[in-house]
C-alpha cells in the first residue's frame, strides 16, 4: 500500500545549523507514527516542512503517492494537512473562535464556525469558551484550540507537536483515545515528543531523530523506554541523585492569600527550609497569579506573606531577594533574561551586587556570570555571548544559576525544564536538589508530573485558582495528583495524609 | 513572480550593518539630490557642492553646522533615551518651545547692570520650562495611561499657540512695530560666543557635554540598564523589580530638560529675543537624528552634523541658486526613508537566486 506521506532525503539548512540532514520517513493511512527525539533534534523543522512553513533545500516529498511542491500553508491545507504547533500560532487579541475561522479554507460565517466548534469540542472532549480572546487564556487551553482548529479543517494528515505537555495524565488519555479513532478512521497522524512512555503507548511506529539526521526507526512497543531514550540521546540517560534529608523550620509562609481579588479562593501552605514543594496543574489555573504574588511582580492586598517570619507586604522584587526570596520565570526569553542583551547583562537583571552608587561594574557582571557559566556547564561562547544566541536549555541553565549562585533563602522556580533537552533538564534537577541540601526552601511550579514526583519531598495541586493541601509525594499516586488536577482532592485529601 | 532574489532572515543582527545602514542611506539620498537638482535644470554637482562643500569652506561656515547641530544633539539625546525605554515621546518640539519661553521669561528680566551668572539663570529656566513640558506628558500617562505618541505630539501646537500669545501680547516689544516678538535680549541674558569669528555659543558645549553624559548613563549608568531593559522587554523590567513610573519619569524629564535647554539656547543664542517662529522643526528633525544615530549618542552627534548640514544647505540653494528652501524637508525625509529601507538588511541578507533553479 503506497503511504500517505512520504518524505525522502529532504534537508534543510538555516544560518547557524543543518537542521535536517537527508531525513526520509514514511507515514500510512490510518498509522499514528511518533517522531522522537531531544530539543533540536530537527522535529519541529521537519514538520513545519510537511506543513508549508518552512521549504526545503533539497528532497522529495509525495503526498498519496504523487510527487508534491507543499509552498505555503495554504497548498498544506489543500492538499489535507493540517499541524497543531507547539509553539501556538493565535492572533492574541482574537477570540477563539475567529481564530480557527481565520484557519479554514471556506468563508464561513462566525456563527457557523462557533457552531462546528462546539460540535468538535464536545465530540473530542476538549471544552473550551469560544467567545473569549485568546490573550486571556493559559497555555493549555490555548493548545486545545490549536487541536480543534486542526480537527475542524477534516485533515488527512494530523501533525501535533509535542501536544501532551500542557494535558493532565487524564486528558492525556483522553487525546489519545480521539488520536486512536481518528486513526482508525482512516487519518494519519504525525506525533512529535520527547515523552517515551506517551510513544510507546500511542505509536505505530517510531522515527527517532538526533542531531537532524534519522537514527532509527522502531516499533516502539517491542522497545523499552530505556532502549528508546539511549536512541534519542546517543549515550546513557543522565541520573536524578538520590535525596533524603528531613526538612527544616518553616521559611515562606502563605496565609489566606486570595489571588483572584476579594472574592476569590484563600490560599496557604508552608514551605520549609530544605524541601522541596511542588505545585502541580495544567497552566492557566492560577499558577502565573501565585509566582508573581510570591516574586513581588504583583501586589497583593493583606499580610498573608512572610519570610522567616518577616511580613513581605509592600515589598517589589528587588526588596524580597534582598531578603533572599529569589525567582525563576516561566518564560527564559523577555522575563527571565533579555534576549538582546549579553550573559553579563542578564545577570546584572536580578545582580543586585553587581552595581554601586548608580552605576554598573561591568567587571563584576563578568565574572559572576562566568562564574554560573562555568559551575552550571552553560555551553556558549563565554559571558559576552547574547542570551538569544543560546539554546533553551542552556539560557534555562544560565538563568537558574544565575539565582542559585546568589544564594538564596527561598527560590520559586515556573517550570524549570520546560522545552528543555533531556542532558540540561537532568542537570537543572540536580542544581535544585543540591540547593535543597544546602538548607534552601524550594517552590517548584510544573506541568510535568513526572519531574515533580523526581525531585519533591511534597506536592500539592493548582486547579481553577485553588490549592490542594500538601501530600509527600510517597504517599500519593500520580493518578491521584491527576484526579486533583481536576479539583477533586476534598475526598482523597484526608485519607492520603493531609498537610503536614 | 519571481524575483531573482530573496530576503533570507539572518541569524543575528549584523553589527556592520547596524552602522553601514545609516551611510548608505546617507548616500543614497545624496545620490537621489542629485538626480532632484538635475531634474529641477541645474548640475548634479551643484547639490553636492551646496550641501556638502559650502557650508564647511570657512570657519564662520563650521561654526554654523556646529550652531544648527546644536539643538539637533540635545533634543535626539533626550528622545534616544526615551525611545531605548520604549517610551515614544514624539513632542520634543513641544518642550523645546516650552524651554524657550521659560528662558526667553527669565532672559526679559535681565537689564544693563546683571552679571555673566545670569545666562546660567536662563538655562536651568530653560530645562524647567522643557521638564515641565515633558512631566504633562508623563503624568497623563502615569495616571491616566494616556497615549504618550498623541498627548507629547499635540502639547507641541499647545506650546506654539502658548508663544504666540506672548508674544503677541504682554510679552511684545513696544518699539518692534507691531511685529510678534519680545523685546531683544540684554548681553548678560545672551548665550556667551565660544569661538570668536563665529557665531558658535555655549549651547554647543552643553550639547557634546549631554551627549557624553547620556552615553555614560547608557553605557555605564543603573538607570541607564533600566532603561534599556525596560524597552528592549518590560516584563524582565517587571520581573528585576525596575519600577516603570520611575523609568517613565526619568527618560521624560531628561528628554524634556534637554530639549528645553535647546529652546533656551536657541531664544538666548542665534536669535536673541523670543518670537513666534522659534524654531524650524528642530524637535522633529531631531527624531530622524535619533534614528539615523542609531539611539547612540556618539551616533547622534554625526547624524545632527549631517542633518545641520541640510538645513544650511537648503538655505544656500535658496540664496544661491533660487531653489525653493523646502529642499531641506525632502532631504530629511529622503534620509529617513532610505534609513528604514536599508535597515531591512540589518535582519535579513540579500541572496541571488540560481538561474533557471527549480522548485526543488
Amino acid at each position: 500500500m503506497q503511504p500517505r506521506l512520504s518524505l525522502r532525503s529532504v534537508s534543510k539548512r538555516y544560518p547557524a545549523v543543518l537542521a535536517n540532514d537527508a531525513v526520509s520517513l514514511e507515514v500510512a493511512a490510518g498509522e499514528i507514527h511518533a517522531v522522537l527525539g531531544e530539543n533540536g533534534a530537527g522535529k519541529s523543522t521537519l514538520m513545519k516542512i510537511v506543513a508549508g512553513e518552512v521549504q526545503p533545500d533539497d528532497g522529495e516529498i509525495e503526498f498519496d503517492g504523487r510527487a508534491v511542491t507543499i509552498d505555503g500553508p495554504q497548498a498544506a491545507r489543500a492538499l489535507g494537512i493540517a499541524m497543531v504547533h507547539q509553539h501556538f500560532a493565535l492572533f492574541d487579541t482574537l477570540t477563539v473562535v475567529e481564530n480557527v475561522a481565520l484557519g479554514l479554507p471556506r468563508s464561513a460565517s462566525l456563527a457557523d464556525v462557533q457552531r462546528d466548534l462546539d460540535a468538535a469540542a464536545a465530540r473530542y472532549g476538549l471544552t473550551i469558551d469560544a467567545q473569549r480572546r485568546v490573550h486571556d487564556l493559559s497555555i493549555g487551553e490555548r493548545q486545545r484550540v490549536e487541536i480543534l482548529r486542526a480537527l475542524l479543517a477534516r485533515p488527512r494528515l494530523l501533525i501535533l507537536d509535542e501536544p501532551t505537555s500542557v494535558l493532565t495524565p487524564q486528558a492525556v488519555q483522553s487525546l489519545f483515545a480521539t488520536l486512536r479513532g481518528l486513526a482508525a478512521d482512516g487519518l494519519a497522524v504525525l506525533f512529535i515528543s520527547h515523552k517515551l512512555d506517551e510513544i510507546r503507548q500511542i505509536a505505530d511506529r517510531c522515527t527517532i531523530m538526533r542531531a537532524g539526521r534519522v537514527v532509527a526507526t522502531v516499533d516502539p512497543k517491542r522497545e523499552s523506554e530505556a532502549s528508546l531514550a539511549r536512541l534519542m540521546i546517543g549515550g546513557q540517560p543522565p541520573q536524578i541523585a538520590a535525596h533524603d534529608t528531613p526538612p527544616g523550620p518553616p521559611r515562606l509562609t502563605v496565609d489566606g492569600l486570595r489571588l483572584g481579588g476579594k472574592g476569590g479562593a484563600a490560599v496557604d501552605f508552608t514551605l520549609h527550609a530544605g524541601e522541596i514543594l511542588g505545585v502541580a496543574g495544567i497552566s492557566g489555573n492560577g499558577q502565573r497569579a501565585l509566582v508573581s504574588a510570591l516574586a513581588g511582580e504583583a501586589q497583593v492586598d493583606a499580610d498573608a506573606l512572610s519570610l522567616d517570619g518577616r511580613p513581605l507586604r509592600g515589598l517589589g522584587p528587588r526588596e524580597r531577594r534582598a531578603l533572599g526570596l529569589r525567582y525563576v520565570p516561566e518564560e527564559r526569553l523577555r522575563h527571565g533574561a533579555v534576549p538582546e542583551m549579553t550573559l553579563a547583562e542578564n545577570a546584572l537583571l536580578t545582580g543586585d551586587s553587581l552595581h554601586r552608587r548608580g552605576f554598573v561594574l561591568p567587571g563584576a557582571m563578568r565574572d559572576f556570570a562566568r562564574r554560573v557559566i562555568e559551575r552550571f556547564d552553560v555551553r556558549c561562547p563565554g559571558a559576552e555571548a547574547v542570551a538569544a544566541s543560546l539554546s533553551g536549555g542552556n539560557l534555562q541553565k544560565f538563568i537558574v544559576g544565575r539565582e542559585i549562585e546568589s544564594a538564596p533563602r527561598a527560590l520559586i522556580v515556573d517550570q524549570p525544564t520546560w522545552g528543555v533537552d533531556v542532558g540540561a533538564a537532568a542537570a537543572i534537577r540536580n542544581a535544585l536538589i543540591a540547593l535543597r541540601a544546602r538548607g534552601c526552601a524550594i517552590l517548584v511550579v510544573s506541568e510535568e508530573l513526572d519531574e515533580l514526583f523526581q525531585i519533591c519531598d511534597r506536592i500539592m495541586v493548582m486547579a481553577r485558582g485553588r490549592l490542594s493541601p500538601a501530600v509527600p509525594v510517597r504517599a500519593v499516586s500520580i493518578e491521584t495528583i491527576g484526579r486533583w488536577m481536576a479539583g477533586l482532592w476534598e475526598a482523597d485529601a484526608a485519607a492520603a495524609g493531609g498537610a503536614r | 513572480m519571481k524575483l531573482p532574489f530573496a530576503l533570507v532572515p539572518r541569524a543575528a543582527p549584523s553589527p556592520i550593518a547596524v552602522w553601514l545602514s545609516p551611510l548608505a542611506a546617507l548616500a543614497a539620498t545624496v545620490a537621489c539630490g542629485m538626480l532632484l537638482f538635475g531634474l529641477l535644470g541645474r548640475s548634479p554637482w551643484q547639490a553636492v557642492a551646496v550641501f556638502f562643500v559650502e557650508p564647511l569652506v570657512s570657519l564662520r561656515g563650521w561654526g554654523e553646522v556646529g550652531l544648527k547641530s546644536t539643538p539637533l544633539v540635545l533634543c535626539a539625546v533626550g528622545l534616544a533615551l526615551c525611545f531605548r525605554a520604549n517610551i515614544w515621546n514624539i513632542g520634543a518640539e513641544g518642550q523645546l518651545i516650552a524651554g524657550a519661553i521659560a528662558g526667553g521669561g527669565v532672559a526679559l528680566l535681565a537689564t544693563k547692570d546683571s552679571g555673566g551668572a545670569f545666562v546660567g539663570a536662563v538655562i536651568a529656566a530653560a530645562a524647567a520650562g522643557g521638564m515641565a513640558w515633558a512631566a504633562l506628558t508623563a503624568w497623563l500617562r502615569d495616571r491616566f495611561h494616556a497615549n504618550e505618541i498623541l498627548v507629547s505630539l499635540m502639547l507641541v501646537y499647545v506650546a506654539q499657540l502658548l508663544l504666540s500669545y506672548l508674544v503677541h501680547g504682554p510679552w511684545k516689544d513696544p518699539a518692534g512695530y507691531g511685529f510678534p516678538q519680545s523685546p531683544l535680549f540684554e548681553s548678560a541674558a545672551r548665550m556667551p560666543i565660544l569661538m570668536a569669528g563665529t557665531r558658535l555659543n555655549l549651547g554647543f558645549a552643553l550639547a557634546l557635554f549631554a551627549a557624553a553624559a547620556a552615553w555614560l548613563l547608557l553605557a555605564r549608568g543603573f538607570i541607564g540598564f533600566q532603561l534599556r531593559v525596560a524597552g528592549l522587554a518590560p516584563q524582565a523590567a517587571r520581573y528585576a523589580g525596575f519600577s516603570e513610573r520611575r523609568i517613565l519619569w526619568t527618560a521624560l524629564l531628561a528628554s524634556g530638560a534637554l530639549a528645553g535647554i535647546a529652546g533656551g539656547a536657541e531664544a538666548a543664542g542665534p536669535v536673541g529675543q523670543l518670537t513666534s517662529s522659534i524654531s524650524p522643526g528642530y524637535g522633529f528633525a531631531a527624531i530622524i537624528v535619533a534614528f539615523v544615530g542609531r539611539l547612540h549618542p556618539a551616533g547622534i552627534v554625526g547624524a545632527s552634523f549631517v542633518m545641520a548640514l541640510f538645513y544650511i544647505g537648503g538655505e544656500l540653494a535658496q540664496s544661491r541658486l533660487g531653489l525653493p528652501s523646502s529642499l531641506t524637508g525632502v532631504y530629511q525625509g529622503l534620509l529617513l526613508l532610505f534609513l528604514l529601507a536599508c535597515d531591512t538588511f540589518v535582519h535579513n541578507r540579500l541572496r541571488w537566486r540560481r538561474i533557471g533553479a527549480a522548485a526543488f
